[in-house]
């Protein structure tokens, strides 16, 4: 009623021939209302920037002392009170790359069949239902739980003994079904009348997918798989059931020095060791270890935007 | 029919073999008979109990007002209708005597029919390779061949002139009115017997469509054309014959002349005809 009444009379003030822009008390209100939102928002965006600048600035404060190339190439030495990080460091990238290598193409092709192929059969529609209220709880599941898991299935059942199989096939369930959901989405993301329109001139469905739809998704898988590095990397519980130990020395500087059915040590597991098994170890051996674990994450995720942004450019609608 | 004449075969051989000759030449006249069809999506009918027939190389118009099952139409067509979740069909749609129900290979039944839809869709691919999408996953290879189909089919679609020298381009930065015509240029591409329109022109202006429909009236001789049209004098101008659909029924199908004239068999065809309603 007020706003009706403001915007009668100042429109009277000012007849049609000579419309022009007067400060009202209405307008005053809106620009501050307008402002002030802006602020808020700025300062959510900045209050979330900043425990991560903190957290990062705090530990390479801490860990300044022992950061070297040398810490990351020589083994842990004197029961880990000093030395480096070179095996649970090779140790993790073993555990990440071939969980990885194991769960991507299964969630990518399974994906696949769920966007582009279940919907369209009475028999399997219902299919995809399940599987989303499969992610989404096992999505929810504790790490710990799939830790049993893979104790029980992998190294126990299927005999495969405490290995660096058996620890990644645990972090290969562990990431498959948000690799599911990630590609899923991707693929949701490509319009469905590009589909439409090859359908109508008689490509098949394979030729479709082939030809238009992951070509436009891949961006979104790729990155997708990618953000489940940093999960795969930073968990403790599921490796240090099924694999991962508390010390063994490799040979330092070279990459194939581990063999998938030996056990290994992990950056994580190593953290929690040294940070509150071990006594007498200096302070700055945990903080470098935890350095280099997020590290190696961040270097994983900016690349992973680097790759984003080259597909993105390149997307074609 | 055949049973009603055949005992006059026995009686009057010659009267007959012109009876025959004259039914073969109405079926083979007959492109696609649709007999009894009924759609529907879970509890409402898009189409109710339809039955006509499109003869071979007529320009078949099909005017109605939004919802009445025009699309559906040529969705059933093409066997698109079996992606829709939940749509039921009952009925036969007969092309050349062939049930497109009971084919087995649907995607080579597709690559009889050319189908446009109102919204244009460019593929996120060159113009080049929008183009020659359908004969390259039909198996075309030759590097010339395909040249050879942009160029003819770009042409026919009226838009050869503004893209020949930026083929390698994106088709999906084209302005609207230019990816409607690399649509149509894509559902000519695979040289298809039947083409369905689906309101071609709407994101179109009227000069390049008055160039398309001329392409329309020439392609005529090779092509069997379903024309769907919100337009009633685009129907009127390009179209043999013409059906008016309403809520999902067929309320008539006739020749121009008598579906435009002052007395079609129909009094609401003659008010939607005449802007009268819808």
């Amino acid at each position: 009623m007020n706003n009706h009444t403001e915007i009668l009379t100042s429109s009277i003030e000012h007849p049609a021939s000579s419309i022009q822009f007067t400060e009202t008390p209405l307008v005053r209100t809106k620009l501050r209302t307008e402002l002030a939102a802006q602020n808020v928002f700025l300062l959510m965006t900045l209050l979330m920037i900043l425990p991560l600048l903190l957290i990062i600035g705090y530990l390479f404060y801490k860990a300044y002392p022992i950061l070297s190339l040398d810490f990351l190439l020589t083994n842990p030495i004197r029961g880990m009170r000093a030395g480096g990080i070179w095996a649970p460091l090779l140790g993790t990238i073993y555990l990440v790359v071939i969980s990885l290598l194991i769960a991507t193409p299964i969630g990518v092709l399974a994906a696949v069949f769920l966007n582009e192929y279940a919907p369209y059969y009475r028999f399997t529609r219902f299919m995809t239902r399940i599987v989303n209220l499969a992610v989404v709880n096992l999505a929810g599941v504790p790490s710990i739980v799939h830790a049993l898991f893979g104790l029980g299935a992998f190294v126990l059942f299927a005999g495969i003994g405490r290995s660096i199989l058996a620890a990644s096939l645990t972090l290969a369930i562990m990431t498959l079904p948000v690799i599911i959901a990630s590609t899923k989405e991707a693929l949701a993301s490509v319009p469905m009348p590009f589909r439409d329109a090859c359908w109508n001139v008689g490509a098949t469905r394979w030729q479709t997918i082939r030809h238009i739809v992951l070509p436009n998704s891949i961006s979104g898988i790729l990155t997708g798989i990618i953000l489940q590095v940093s999960r795969a990397a930073g968990e403790t519980a599921p490796i240090m059931f099924t694999g991962v130990v508390f010390f063994k020395a490799i040979k330092e500087g070279d990459i194939f020095a581990y063999n998938l059915f030996d056990q290994c040590m992990a950056l994580s597991m190593h953290l929690f060791t040294i940070s509150t098994q071990v006594p007498d170890v200096p302070p700055a051996l945990p903080y470098g270890t935890a350095v280099v674990l997020l590290g190696t994450v961040l270097l994983v995720n900016a690349l992973s935007i680097v790759l984003r942004v080259y597909l993105r450019s390149r997307k074609k609608w | 029919m055949r049973v009603f004449y055949l005992p006059s075969s026995i009686l009057y051989p010659q009267v007959f073999e012109l009876l025959t000759d004259f039914i073969n030449m109405q079926n083979s006249k007959k492109k696609i008979e649709i007999v009894n069809l009924t759609v529907r999506y879970g509890r409402k009918t898009a189409l109710h109990s339809i039955t006509f027939d499109v003869y071979r190389n007529e320009i078949l118009g099909i005017i109605g007002p939004a919802q009445s099952g025009k699309s559906t139409l040529l969705k059933v067509i093409n066997r698109t209708i079996d992606i829709i979740a939940g749509a039921e069909v009952q009925g036969s749609v007969k092309i050349d005597g062939e049930d497109v129900r009971k084919v087995k290979n649907e995607y080579n039944l597709r690559r009889r029919i050319g189908m446009v839809f109102p919204l244009p869709v460019g593929l996120p691919l060159s113009i080049y390779d929008n183009v020659t999408f359908a004969p390259r996953m039909a198996g075309v290879r030759g590097r010339t061949e395909l040249d050879e189909i942009v160029e003819r089919y770009l042409k026919q679609a009226a838009l050869w002139d503004e893209v020949k020298d930026r083929l390698h381009s994106l088709g999906t930065k084209l302005s609207g009115g230019q990816q409607q015509r690399l649509t149509i240029a894509r559902a000519l591409s695979h040289q298809p017997e039947i083409l369905c329109l689906d309101e071609f022109s709407i994101a179109v202006d009227p000069v390049t469509t008055m160039r398309i429909e001329d392409v329309l009236k020439e392609l005529r001789s090779q092509v069997t054309i379903i024309l769907v049209t919100n337009l009633v004098q685009q129907a009127r101008r390009l179209a043999n014959r013409t059906a008016f659909f309403l809520n999902s029924e067929l309320v008539e199908i006739d020749r121009n002349e008598v579906i435009f004239s002052d007395a079609p068999a129909n009094q609401k065809t003659y008010d939607y005809v005449n802007g009268i309603f819808g």
